[in-house]
């Protein structure tokens, strides 16, 4: 076991200087913005006085790297600064957005993927069948849409011509579960159109790359039922790459539903992303882009701690 | 093995298989009967591509993919498996027909303990509960000799050896009692002392259970202790037939004649170089590790120009590891190679092209050693334009010229792929490849182990001959003790990374030997039926294992 702990020690230090990396980016290229934020509050009519007085109230005639250690050492305590937009706390704002945010990911990724896992334990089944090719066209033309065409679609049919779920989800803080759930549903499916095609193809594919194997030959010859035999037998062994597929789309759930949120007005990181940056709110723009680069780290890291996971050698060493 | 007083088993009618190519199907077993009683054991000889493999799991009523079973009739307990629909064909299968692959450690699933995997059978077809099905495997694992039979069944398959697995593939096949069991060439992947523990194995449970079984080898000399008739094939058709010991004594056609007699080729041993000659190769105490763990301690040998040193030993013994010493691929921790009286750098990038060119490679696999997408020509042409700087009409006269020396016609095999070749052609590709550097030595890793035993004989032939007019020296790797009779000068051992015993080869196949030497020469099966029983009583029943698994 204490092969299995310094690789996965190895993999969280990895994760840590990434995320690290990412932080020392994101301030960066905000700095290497024209103007500062001083500038841009005050507006061009502003003395210099002013201007440097504020500077000093916001901390920005301090060098660079010791702006950018207390920024993160305040984000390392949940603090992210202030918006310039309404003088808020960043963490304040953030929060519920992020919460509605991993809400619908969550929803999205409960449907997407058991149903992917399914569509391609079916699809590797039933190869070259009509229903593996049905599965394989519907779920590619799916992927190939545009998520916002997919949300209008959607809209049209689930909202408008057949009135089941709401077109805009503007979600109340106070929504019971069910009736989030409801009005979550819609952006949901459209997530779920577009990244299933993904994860079932992989499925799909890294079963049927092991069903040459001389081991479902012999448990086929032992007579075991088709399904047990890609199941049991493939399915275990195809684990690792299907791992790293679900969290790659599982990180798009997160950091890429700012089109879908814009779509249905869901009041999520996105949406909150969107408005930011066309306020020039950097506070709020840093920590939104922490935020998705964390998530993304976080899902590679749990990829690649649960492909470990599935491979025998590494889980029993001799 | 008694058989007379059984009834018919399997009886198969005129068996015929296709096999697709494209879009064409074509026939690759051409009208195959075969009759097996209760109890008895029937060997399946011949060479890649006689269909042996296939007739064999024709027997389950089984086709691999791209194979189909187009004609013919096979009857297993009065059953037609051609016609049976596939759940009770399923039902069959593993239940009273059983098979036991070429290579146990890619044929256990490797996510789960050996010993789910050995209960599945038994649950699936409603033999026997898990607790009953859990303890038989115990029972079988102790019947086998494995070791710690208690616990043994708890681990994933890559925590056991080669030849352990390979027995626990037999307990596995085992668990539901079938009435026929098909053996696929269950020993081919393991080393001759490892061998006869899972023959043992073998033949004391098919006795135990008098279960009917079909064995297929390509070694005579193995079905020789195992079957009581053999069969012998050809691409599909059947040679002859006959009981074991008539088939051996007096072979009747003309194919099995030649079979029989390429253990017999054996090319006279060169006298030792003279003692104030400077070797072409010289290992001088090379100990070296893979990372951590050390696999060489202090090898040294010396190989002449014109002689052929063969290193012989287990897997594991680290014969192929001296060749990456020797190559530069891997850089020993300490000692040193010298080429011509002079030392080598230890790693490859600091050695130059001419020093590169000396030493060159043949490896055991042609098929993967050859680039796929590249033209014979091509392959070829590389080393001769890198080393030799040569172009144009000089390119492709050297090339025709090479091909010549491996026996094969320039002006049809120059434009083929790899794929449109047979293995032993592939093979001579490798060795034109390896003489067109014009090298002085040439390191032949397993070069035969992969080819049929009258293709490997024309291989060694064919480097006999290119020795005698090249003057190469050859480092020949090999596990197989018929291969280093016929060619070898000088004999290597190895056994766990240490030279266990070295010098001219008439010394060495005389006694009196090393302890491990001797185990090794007598664990080569013998083409004598009797042979093996007897090396049992020899050796005593209770450590013929220890050697294998140590």
């Amino acid at each position: 076991m204490n092969g299995l702990a310094m690789l996965m020690a190895k993999r969280i230090g990895l994760g840590l200087i990434t995320l690290f990396a990412v932080s020392v980016i994101i301030f960066a290229a905000l700095e290497l913005m024209p103007g500062d934020l001083a500038e841009q509050v005050l507006g061009q009519s502003a003395t210099p006085e002013t201007v440097a007085q504020f500077r000093k109230e916001l901390g920005l005639d301090k060098a660079p790297h010791i702006r950018y250690f207390d920024w993160l050492g305040g984000a390392l305590q949940g603090d992210f600064g202030v918006s310039l937009a309404n003088k808020r706390s960043v963490a304040d704002q953030l929060a519920p957005r992020f919460a509605n945010t991993l809400f619908l990911a969550a929803l999205a990724a409960a449907i997407s993927v058991p149903l992917a896992l399914t569509l391609g334990v079916l699809a590797a089944l039933y190869r070259n069948s009509i229903f593996d090719r049905v599965a394989n066209v519907s779920t590619l033309t799916s992927i190939s849409s545009p998520e916002f065409f997919l949300g209008y679609v959607l809209i049209l049919f689930l909202a408008v011509k057949n009135p089941i779920f709401p077109s805009i989800s503007n979600i109340s803080p106070n929504a019971d579960f069910m009736e989030q759930l409801y009005r979550t549903m819609l952006p949901a499916i459209t997530l779920t159109l577009v990244v299933t095609a993904h994860m079932m193809r992989m499925t799909r594919a890294a079963i049927i790359n092991l069903l040459a194997s001389p081991y479902i030959e012999m448990a086929r010859l032992k007579g075991v039922p088709r399904w047990r035999v890609i199941v049991r037998h493939a399915l275990v062994n195809a684990l690792a790459p299907i791992i790293n597929v679900v969290a790659l789309n599982l990180a798009y759930l997160i950091t890429g539903v700012v089109l879908v949120e814009v779509v249905f007005v869901y009041p999520g990181v996105g949406q909150l992303l969107v408005d930011s940056v066309s306020k020039r709110d950097l506070p709020v723009v840093q920590a939104c882009c922490l935020i998705f680069a964390a998530t993304y780290v976080l899902l590679n890291l749990l990829a690649d701690v649960g492909s470990i996971l599935s491979n025998p050698r590494l889980r029993h060493p001799r | 093995m008694q058989n007379s007083k059984h009834g018919v088993l399997l009886n198969i009618r005129d068996l015929r298989i296709e096999g697709r190519s494209g879009e064409d199907w074509t026939e690759i077993v051409h009208g195959v009967d075969l009759t097996l009683r209760r109890g008895e054991v029937m060997g399946l000889i011949g060479e890649s591509g006689a269909g042996k493999s296939t007739i064999g799991l024709a027997a389950m009523g089984y086709a691999r993919d791209g194979c189909r079973i187009s004609g013919g009739k096979i009857e297993f307990d009065g059953m037609d498996l051609t016609t049976t629909p596939q759940d009770d064909l399923r039902a069959l299968r593993g239940s009273r027909i059983a098979y036991v692959a070429q290579s146990a450690a890619a044929s256990f699933n490797p996510s789960h303990r050996l010993i789910d995997q050995h209960t599945e059978g038994p649950m699936l077809h409603g033999i026997s509960s898990r607790e009953e099905s859990e303890k038989d495997a115990i029972e079988l694992y102790r019947r086998l000799r494995l070791p710690n039979p208690d616990e043994i069944g708890f681990r994933y398959p890559h925590q056991v050896s080669g030849g352990q697995l390979q027995r626990a593939m037999t307990a596995m096949v085992m668990s539901c009692r079938p009435d026929l069991i098909i053996f696929d060439e269950p020993t081919t992947a393991l080393d001759v002392t490892t061998q006869i523990e899972v023959l043992a194995s073998i033949r004391d449970i098919v006795d135990q259970f008098d279960t009917a079984a079909l064995y297929i080898t390509h070694d005579l000399a193995v079905v020789a202790q195992m079957a009581d008739r053999i069969k012998v094939l050809l691409k599909g058709d059947e040679v002859e037939e006959a009981e074991t010991r008539e088939m051996l004594e007096s072979p009747k056609q003309d194919y099995t004649k030649s079979l029989w007699a390429v253990r017999s080729f054996e090319r006279p041993q060169k006298p030792p170089a003279p003692a104030d000659a400077v070797p072409v190769v010289s290992v001088k105490n090379i100990s070296a590790a893979y990372g951590e763990t050390p696999v060489l301690f202090d090898v040294s040998f010396d190989i002449h120009a014109g002689r052929t040193v063969a290193v012989v030993g287990e897997s594991g013994s680290g014969k192929s590891t001296a060749a990456r010493c020797i190559t530069g691929l891997l850089p020993p921790s300490s000692g040193e190679v010298m080429f011509d009286g002079e030392v080598l750098p230890a790693d490859f990038r600091n050695r130059n092209r001419e020093q590169l060119r000396q030493a060159q490679m043949i490896y055991q696999m042609a098929d993967t050693a050859l680039n796929p997408k590249k033209r014979i020509g091509e392959i070829i042409s590389r080393p001769v334009q890198f080393y030799l700087g040569l172009k144009g009409a000089a390119l492709k006269q050297r090339v025709d010229q090479l091909l010549d020396q491996i026996e094969l016609e320039p002006s049809q095999y120059y434009h083929r792929y790899p794929s449109e070749l047979s293995g032993g052609q592939k093979q001579r590709i490798g060795i034109a490849r390896a003489l067109a550097a014009e090298p002085k030595f040439i390191i032949c890793d397993e070069v035969t182990s992969a080819l049929d035993q009258l293709v490997a004989e024309g291989i060694l032939k064919l480097l006999d001959r290119l020795q005698e007019e090249l003057n190469l020296a050859y480092m020949f790797i090999t596990h197989d003790l018929a291969t280093v009779r016929s060619i070898a000068d000088e004999v290597v051992v190895m056994r766990q990374g240490k030279v266990v015993e070295a010098g001219p080869k008439d010394v060495m196949f005389k006694p009196p030997h090393h302890p491990y030497t001797d185990l090794l020469l007598s664990s080569v099966p013998e083409m004598d039926p009797d042979w093996l029983t007897n090396l049992l009583e020899e050796r005593g029943a209770d450590n013929i294992g220890e050697a294998a698994d140590v």
